[in-house]
């Protein structure tokens, strides 16, 4: 909201610069920015009346002025606009002056005619972006006045953002009652007029409920003279709170709002029929509003209606058939207080943003209306004249009084600083708030109606403390009650896998959880993923069900960006349905594409592989590494050969392997990344270290090689191993693979590693020789293994 | 005879001297000094001596032994380091080359921010609690006093999920109240997450990451708010900080302030920049929780944690957080 500081002058003028105004109540909790009532000033431009306008001998398009600058002699003056004409009052640059745009004005010759000074537009004074031809000054307007007087320019306006809870600010008297609060300064506040009623005329108004609108007044006024003009004063003021001049009777309604708070609202009285109801809409009732659009009405929304239907959106904007327009001579002024619970949501469900509703949505004092309207009476009669009707009272005279009870304990308690009583009474009698003391340390305190906001004790600590200023309240050094956490050994953070993985040469990305709906599903197409109800864009609109679906679009960014080697690693919440309530699953991804290591000198170039990243995996099971297993299995995403799900006991955890070829082909990919995903609940988890003895005997080693089918796995051979070995197998391990020349197609060469060892003596070597011997067996009977010699 | 010994010593001088290859020189000890060398041999002679001539004679076979074995040992020693000299010069290697194997990776600068301010606030007793990210109307509004018509809610406006039935929560509150509801105080959190609200452009990401503070007590106050938020901004910025606390607004809290910190531009200007939101909790929302507000009091505070990461390592583009560039990102390693 942008107000003027003169007219804010008007109602409270502590000694201080408008700077200094400002530092206060930014300190006081109000955001604002001062800027000049006009982008640049101009010197020596005063009103003047043109005397004469005669058709330049030379140009059409031009006139030669005689204008009456109040400086004695007529001057004269070649004009271009349109309007120029004798009898009206311009503003008139005169030699010498200088306009905001740096112009300056000296004496010219236009087409062979002499020229001694410029008439000048709105814009060209810098009141107006564009204009058209000369601006009309009003008929008593004193010759020779300096233009910044008459539209009184040398003033500053106030952008002001309220918080939520201050919607008492957002007028010329909100501000000055803040203001006269910091500073201590009286409000100033004008003696009202008695309006003096002529006419008879009332149209009824009634409310469907007062929760919805606690108060509505209404006043005809006829007679009004259609010809009438807006003031410069107050289309001057006005355009400085950023509105534009419309109408003069839509204007003082904007007035009026500026100055007192109240939106307000004139329809033309010729265009109503009977009564006016103030009413929840209907099913299928619609509206066409002031800036012509038309809307239907949803959800109960608050209408004000006549006997012929619906005339306004209540608090939001009113309808254009029955608003004033060029030529109206009789009115309906309404002045009403909505709930904000009964406007909320209607200016936003149809994108309409009114000033009306702005300040509805915020509140509005519930005691303002009368007040308001008798202040648009007045204007109206002083502007367009007219004779005045009763007024029509609906809803509650006054608002209940609100009495809250403050202990000053309570004060110091949550402020944490000690305010005597008396500066306590000083300062919320500041606000208008008188405080009456009570039993004990405590006072009730009456609440004016225009702060709505203040309920409760918390209000009233607040408002103390503001006024009082928090940079005087002293940081109390901290002795804090606390309740120190147990945090389980075997529950590690997430910060240690995440440093772990950053030490073995991954880098962590964060992408957004939502993403596009065809990448989720081609990854996870079992998943019920979770759709937003209102995305930003088409391509992020589904939650994650996997956070592969922002690991692949990280790869392909950076690969588009010549980086090749990519090791990216995410730690996230996916997000998935599961018979219709949300599941949340925190897990660790990773994805790895293009070559092993790094490019270096003296290491094979070879592409990252399954083995790899499984070691990868592995390091990250810490020591329950025991723990996990990966099955071959089937990923929708994942090459089927390529591909693991890892176990933990018997609870699947993740999968690791290959983007499965078909995807590369349908996501239209350079190479298929590898791939890993586990839940973090299961991989966080790790045992606390055991010690177990160490054994002072030397151990035995056995290498043995065997042939057997490629169908027959690692896993198997070495499970067999162990089991035939018995307890004197320490370690089993599969140190070569080999296929080829000396083997069949189908068959592969597998060379095992056993080691043997006993914690308490050395073993014999009959000892080992049967343990290796049983393990021969076994192999060759179980998996139909042939020992090489 | 005594010439003879003369002669062995120095004919064996002369070849040990030649000598200069080790095991020639060891060739050369066991013809000489061997059982069967020649300089025992000289002692073969003493059985057909008279017994003070044996002596003497001894001596003498004896001196020259000593002194062949130190010309041998000596010799030995020089072949020795030669032969080290020319073994560490073959082997000498390029020591500018590049290590092999794996580089190192590396954290992003939003968790680098987020553990930072977590060990700080973990410091001061904060323990760090998370919760879901999609959350109901409840945890994220209605407890915290945002009731459904509050103009509040149009300061956030909200992604939802389920046709309105729940929403990406919008602030790390819903932790907050979560925790209220599942303890008693003492209460002191910090509750770091990402959060979510329908707006993107130069200066917002639809999601993003905030870290929020709770401490619900016997008699919390803005005079302890003040001073925690103080030591936290002066130990994150690693230097004393003018902060400055300007009432503001957020139904959640009453009082509630914004806090500014005095920012130094490179040329030397400086202005108030917002870094936080805070203050004292508001009764309704211990009351939503089943706290009782006239026992307990408690503080809250809030931050953006891409903007303390913009302050602190000089980004100054938001978007560059979300794009997983790994030029960018590789800077924080």
């Amino acid at each position: 909201m942008k107000l003027s500081e003169n007219w804010l002058r008007e109602w409270v003028n502590p000694a201080a610069t408008i700077e200094q105004i400002a530092e206060r109540l930014v300190m006081g909790g109000l955001e604002l920015e001062i800027e000049p009532a006009v982008a640049g000033r101009a010197t020596q431009v005063v009103v003047a009346k043109i005397v004469e306008a005669e058709r330049h001998p030379q140009a059409d398009r031009l006139q030669v002025c005689k204008v009456d600058a109040g400086t004695g002699a007529l001057l004269q003056i070649v004009c271009g606009a349109p309007n120029a004409r004798p009898g009206i009052k311009v503003p008139c640059a005169v030699v010498g002056a200088t306009l905001p745009g740096g112009m300056q004005i000296g004496e010219a010759k236009l087409r062979g005619v002499e020229s001694f000074g410029m008439l000048c537009s709105a814009s060209e004074l810098g009141l107006a972006e564009k204009s058209d031809g000369l601006v009309e000054l009003e008929a008593d307007a004193r010759i020779g006045m300096s233009i910044d007087d008459y539209f009184d320019l040398d003033d500053h306006i106030l952008n002001l953002e309220i918080t939520p809870n201050r919607g008492d600010c957002l007028s010329v008297v909100g501000l000055a009652r803040d203001i006269s609060a910091l500073y201590g300064v009286p409000l100033k506040r004008p003696t009202p007029q008695q309006t003096v009623v002529e006419g008879h005329e009332q149209i009824k108004v009634e409310i469907e409920s007062v929760d919805d609108c606690p108060s509505y007044v209404g006043r005809v006024i006829t007679k009004l003279n259609a010809k009438a003009r807006t003031p410069d004063w107050m289309r001057e003021r006005l355009r400085r709170s950023g509105i534009r001049s419309i109408h003069p009777v839509v204007d003082i309604t904007n007035y009026v709002m500026l100055e007192l708070g109240q939106p307000m609202h004139a329809f033309d009285a010729g265009k109503l029929s009977g009564n006016i109801r103030v009413r929840r809409a209907r099913d299928g009732e619609s509206l066409q509003l002031l800036n012509e659009q038309t809307v239907e009405c949803r959800d109960r929304e608050l209408l004000i209606s006549d006997d012929g239907g619906p005339i306004a959106l209540a608090g939001v904007m009113g309808g254009l058939d029955s608003g004033v327009q060029a030529g109206t001579t009789r009115i309906f002024f309404e002045s009403a207080c909505f709930a904000p619970t009964a406007v909320a949501g209607t200016g936003r469900r149809h994108k309409l943003f009114s000033d009306a509703s702005y300040r509805y949505e915020r509140g509005v004092d519930p005691a303002l209306q009368r007040q308001a309207l008798e202040r648009a009476t007045q204007l109206v009669l002083q502007i367009c004249g007219g004779e005045t009707h009763p007024v029509t009272q609906a809803g509650r005279s006054q608002p209940e009084p609100v009495n809250v009870r403050v202990r000053r304990s309570r004060i110091d308690q949550v402020l944490g600083h000690e305010i005597p009583a008396k500066d306590v009474e000083t300062l919320l009698g500041r606000l208008g708030i008188a405080l009456r003391a009570e039993v004990g340390d405590a006072w009730m305190a009456r609440v004016p109606s225009h702060r709505y906001d203040l309920r409760i004790e918390a209000d009233l600590i607040e408002e103390v403390g503001r006024l009082y200023g928090y940079d005087r309240i002293p940081a109390r050094p901290y002795q804090a009650q606390l309740a120190p956490s147990q945090r389980a050994e075997a529950a590690r953070p997430l910060i240690a896998v995440k440093q772990h993985l950053a030490a073995r040469g991954w880098q962590e990305a964060i992408s957004l959880a939502f993403v596009e709906p065809g990448l989720q599903t081609a990854l996870d197409p079992q998943a019920a993923a979770i759709a937003l109800d209102n995305p930003i864009a088409d391509n992020l609109s589904v939650m994650r069900t996997t956070l592969w679906a922002g690991l692949i679009p990280a790869w392909l960014y950076n690969r588009a960006r010549q980086q090749d080697r990519v090791r990216l690693f995410e730690a996230g919440v996916c997000f998935a349905l599961d018979n219709g309530s949300v599941v949340e699953t925190s897990r660790l991804a990773g994805l790895a594409a293009g070559r092993a290591l790094p490019e270096q000198w003296g290491s094979a170039n070879r592409p990252v592989d399954f083995y790899d990243l499984k070691a990868e995996v592995v390091s990250l099971f810490g020591n329950a590494a025991a723990d996990y297993r990966f099955e071959a299995a089937e990923h929708p995403a994942l090459h089927p050969g390529r591909c693991a799900r890892i176990v933990r006991g018997d609870q699947a955890c993740g999968w690791i392997g290959e983007l499965h070829p078909k995807l590369v082909g349908t996501l239209d990919l350079p190479e298929a990344p590898l791939l890993f995903e586990l839940d973090w609940t299961t991989l966080r988890s790790v045992g606390v270290p055991k010690a177990a003895a160490l054994s002072e005997f030397p151990s035995s080693r056995r290498d043995l090689a065997v042939v057997v089918a490629e169908s027959v796995s690692g896993e198997q051979l070495l499970t067999c191993a162990r089991q035939a070995a018995g307890e004197l197998l320490s370690e089993a391990l599969i140190f070569d693979i080999y296929r080829g020349t000396g083997l069949k197609t189908g068959e592969k060469s597998v060379a095992l590693g056993l080691l043997f060892n006993n914690v308490s003596r050395t073993l014999t070597l009959s000892e080992i020789d049967t343990a290796a011997s049983a393990v021969t067996q076994a192999l060759t009977r179980e998996l139909n293994a042939v020992i090489r010699q | 005879m005594s010439d003879e010994i003369e002669q062995l010593v120095h004919s064996a001088q002369a070849d040990i001297a030649a000598c200069d290859d080790p095991r020639a020189l060891e060739t050369l000890r066991v013809d000489l000094l061997g059982k069967k060398g020649r300089v025992t041999g000289l002692l073969k002679q003493l059985g057909g001596m008279a017994p003070d001539e044996r002596k003497t004679y001894g001596e003498r076979v004896n001196k020259a032994k000593e002194t062949l074995a130190a010309a041998l040992e000596s010799r030995g020693e020089t072949l020795d380091s030669a032969a080290l000299e020319a073994r560490l010069a073959s082997e000498r290697i390029d020591v500018t080359l590049d290590g092999r194997g794996e580089t190192i990776g590396g954290l992003h600068p939003i968790t680098r921010t987020i553990q930072r301010i977590t060990e700080i606030f973990g410091e001061m007793g904060f323990e760090a609690v998370e919760g879901p990210e999609i959350e109901d109307d409840f945890h994220n509004f209605g407890a915290l006093n945002i009731p459904e018509a509050h103009p509040a809610r149009a300061m956030q406006d909200t992604f939802y999920v389920l046709n309105g039935e729940r929403l990406l929560r919008t602030h790390t509150s819903p932790v907050q109240i979560r925790t209220m509801q599942q303890r008693k105080p003492p209460i002191r959190i910090v509750c770091p997450g990402r959060v979510y609200r329908v707006d993107s452009d130069r200066t917002h990401s639809p999601m993003f990451h905030q870290m929020e503070g709770l401490y619900v007590a016997e008699k919390v106050s803005l005079a302890d708010l003040k001073y925690d938020l103080q030591v936290f901004l002066s130990r994150f910025f690693e230097r004393d900080i003018e902060a400055l606390f300007r009432p503001s607004y957020f139904p959640f809290v009453e009082p509630g302030a914004d806090v500014h910190i005095k920012w130094t531009l490179p040329d030397g200007s400086w202005r108030w920049l917002e870094v936080l939101g805070c203050g004292v909790v508001h009764p309704k929302v211990l009351e939503a929780v089943g706290i009782d507000s006239e026992k307990y009091s408690g503080y809250a505070f809030g931050m953006g944690m891409e903007r303390m990461a913009m302050l602190r390592y000089g980004v100054d583009d938001l978007r560059l957080f979300f794009n997983n560039d790994l030029r960018f990102l590789e800077q924080f390693h």
